[in-house]
């Protein structure tokens, strides 16, 4: 039988039963439709992720200090090894692929502004954290690096900060504060960052000069980490192996040794995260495939029905020359089509879905052309699989038997 | 099928020609079935040879015997079998569906051609629920011719009928056979069969006589003495 009358035939029986085609179709319209939103929503929020991990600033690298052992015990990271600030300007000064570095010390802080008073961690920095963490200031300046070498006691804050000491909308710039009863003045206001991906208020802090926090609130001689970043991403690894020489190097530790120190770049946690999410996205869309499965069930199910019911036809078309394989097509081609069709009217409310999830819960929601596709063959291969049991057994009716069903 | 071995036809031997019209009779169990799917192609002998149109049918696949179904036979059944929710002129399309040689074009064309030749061109797109008994068998009847078989098997073709319609298909088989077109109908009316030119009886398996009729009832003189009865006056 020629194709196009195969689909006429096909369209005219499926029309017969228009409410069980509709039903059995809504497995699949269903299965369709939620694999496409939930792949949407992963997608969405996978890529929201790398957007925030890379609003941090992808070619960061962290250094700190790593656990040191004595007689197997390890102690706690940073407790005996320390990094100094000519561990800094060794890396800042004979790294090529480094752009940006400042050293870091990180202390808590009271901060008293009139009759306000706030808790946060104060960071003593050099002025290219502000570039290697991307961070803008809304008003006012940043700190300079004479501002450094004098250990001025200026810094800037964050807008949380200036929220609790100052109130909303109220410009901090030029006010007083007291961290720790030292007195600061305030020299800027950062642009607001919002949560990184772990949920952590990157608003909640004060950026001082590095000598300022270091001398003056928290006497110490060494510094917690050293921050830089790569000069492209792709210069990473590079970045990562010139520190571990240089670092090595000034440790008197062998190549053979292990480092005393630990590289964590941002790149490593954005693909952590990212991982994370991707394996959500695979969990949510495969919950979403078994209800495609189930749909195709369904299929299966009503074609048995089907076939059983129209022995009669069957037996008429063999007996006037339909062979096997016209009498299998003919099966087949009605189970594709419902899922096929199913298909598209679930892609069509699945996308529906997604926009309608995105405008009401406020998720971000990416629908991709392949998450379409991929929902398209899946439902085509199952229209395949679960409609070709019943069509087998339609042609393998025996005519005689079949014009004789009752 | 069955587990149990059922010789339904022992040492048949028998030949139809060109333009026979012919009867199988017998009771059931005389194996006039059997015989029927055998020369309808529905079915091979286990043992034997059959040949129709020169071809030697008993070696065939399933394939092959669908094909010569398609192009070499026409059937007629007692519960005329038409698709239902189908219109006639589609029901007599179908075995052209099946058939490749035939064009789209060509297809309504010739299924037109073949209502029209047993007086249904009018009634093309009726459903068959819409039409009587008579009416749905004579659709049957065009479904068969519709290929141009080399025979019209007619398995009790005026079994579900009255006494009139039944006159009126089997006119419609005479009418035909004057046209050359052999045609082989099983029933166990001899009334029918007194319409044939040739009688053949089938007892347990074997033919029990094989007789010409030296005087074939005309069924459309007939059909001019038996008035026709509206449906209203039937009650």
């Amino acid at each position: 039988m020629k194709l196009k009358n195969q689909l006429k035939a096909a369209i005219r029986s499926l029309s017969k039963n228009k409410m069980r085609t509709f039903l059995t179709m809504l497995g699949i319209i269903i299965g369709v439709a939620s694999v496409i939103a939930m792949l949407a929503i992963g997608q969405g929020s996978k890529q929201s992720i790398q957007a925030q991990i890379s609003n941090l600033g992808t070619n960061l690298l962290t250094i700190f200090p790593s656990a040191s052992m004595t007689g197997g015990v390890r102690m706690e990271a940073g407790s005996s090894v320390k990094l100094t600030l000519d561990d800094y300007k060794a890396v800042a000064s004979r790294c090529p692929a480094v752009m940006y570095s400042t050293p870091t010390v990180r202390t808590s802080g009271q901060l008293i502004a009139g009759s306000q008073n706030w808790r946060t961690s104060v960071w003593g920095v050099y002025p290219d954290y502000f570039d290697i963490r991307n961070l803008t200031i809304q008003s006012g300046s940043v700190f300079t690096t004479a501002d450094d070498r004098s250990a001025t006691k200026i810094c800037v804050i964050g807008q949380t900060v200036s929220k609790y000491l100052f109130g909303e909308g109220i410009d901090p710039v030029g006010k007083q504060i007291r961290i720790n009863k030292i007195p600061f003045l305030v020299t800027g206001l950062i642009t607001a960052k919002g949560q990184n991906a772990f949920g952590q208020d990157q608003d909640d802090i004060v950026i001082a000069p590095f000598t300022t926090v270091q001398e003056r609130m928290m006497t110490i001689t060494y510094i917690n980490s050293i921050m830089v970043s790569a000069t492209t991403e792709k210069m990473i690894p590079e970045a990562t192996d010139e520190i571990t020489q240089v670092l090595k190097e000034r440790h008197r530790l062998g190549p053979s040794e292990d480092p005393d120190f630990t590289i964590r770049s941002q790149a490593d946690i954005a693909n952590a995260a990212t991982a994370t999410s991707g394996i959500l996205t695979i969990l949510l869309a495969s919950i979403a495939s078994i209800s495609l499965l189930v749909g195709g069930i369904g299929i299966m199910n009503i074609m048995l029905v089907s076939v059983t019911e129209r022995t009669r036809e069957i037996g008429i078309r063999m007996g006037v020359g339909a062979r096997g394989r016209d009498v299998l097509l003919q099966f087949l081609i009605e189970a594709l089509m419902i899922s096929l069709i199913g298909g598209i009217i679930g892609a069509g409310l699945g996308i529906l879905t997604s926009e309608v999830i995105a405008s009401i819960m406020k998720w971000p929601v990416t629908i991709t052309l392949q998450s379409i596709l991929l929902s398209f063959l899946f439902s085509t291969a199952i229209g395949i699989f679960f409609g070709w049991y019943p069509a087998r057994k339609a042609a393998s009716l025996n005519p005689i038997d079949a014009l004789r069903y009752e | 099928m069955g587990d149990l071995e059922v010789h339904a036809l022992r040492g048949i031997d028998m030949e139809i020609r060109k333009s026979d019209f012919v009867a199988i009779m017998g009771k059931s169990g005389s194996g006039k079935s059997t015989f029927m799917n055998i020369v309808g192609c529905l079915d091979v002998p286990t043992r034997g040879e059959y040949f129709l149109d020169g071809v030697d049918v008993g070696k065939m696949n399933k394939d092959q015997l669908a094909q010569l179904r398609n192009n070499k036979i026409g059937f007629v059944f007692q519960s005329f079998n038409l698709l239902s929710r189908t219109s006639a002129l589609e029901n007599v399309e179908l075995p052209l569906m099946y058939n490749p040689k035939v064009s789209s074009h060509a297809l309504r064309e010739k299924a037109m051609k073949a209502l029209e030749s047993v007086g249904l061109a009018d009634r093309s797109h009726h459903l068959p629920n819409q039409l009587s008994g008579g009416e749905q068998q004579r659709v049957a009847i065009a479904r068969a011719l519709v290929n141009d078989p080399v025979v019209i098997l007619a398995d009790e073709p005026t079994g579900n009928l009255d006494t009139r319609t039944s006159v009126e298909v089997m006119d419609i088989f005479q009418q035909l056979n004057n046209k050359g077109i052999t045609v082989v109908i099983v029933t166990h009316e001899p009334d029918i069969a007194a319409y044939t030119n040739r009688n053949v009886s089938f007892r347990d398996g074997r033919i029990l006589k094989d007789l010409q009729v030296e005087h074939p009832r005309k069924a459309s003189e007939e059909l001019l003495l038996i008035p026709a009865i509206s449906e209203e006056e039937t009650i």
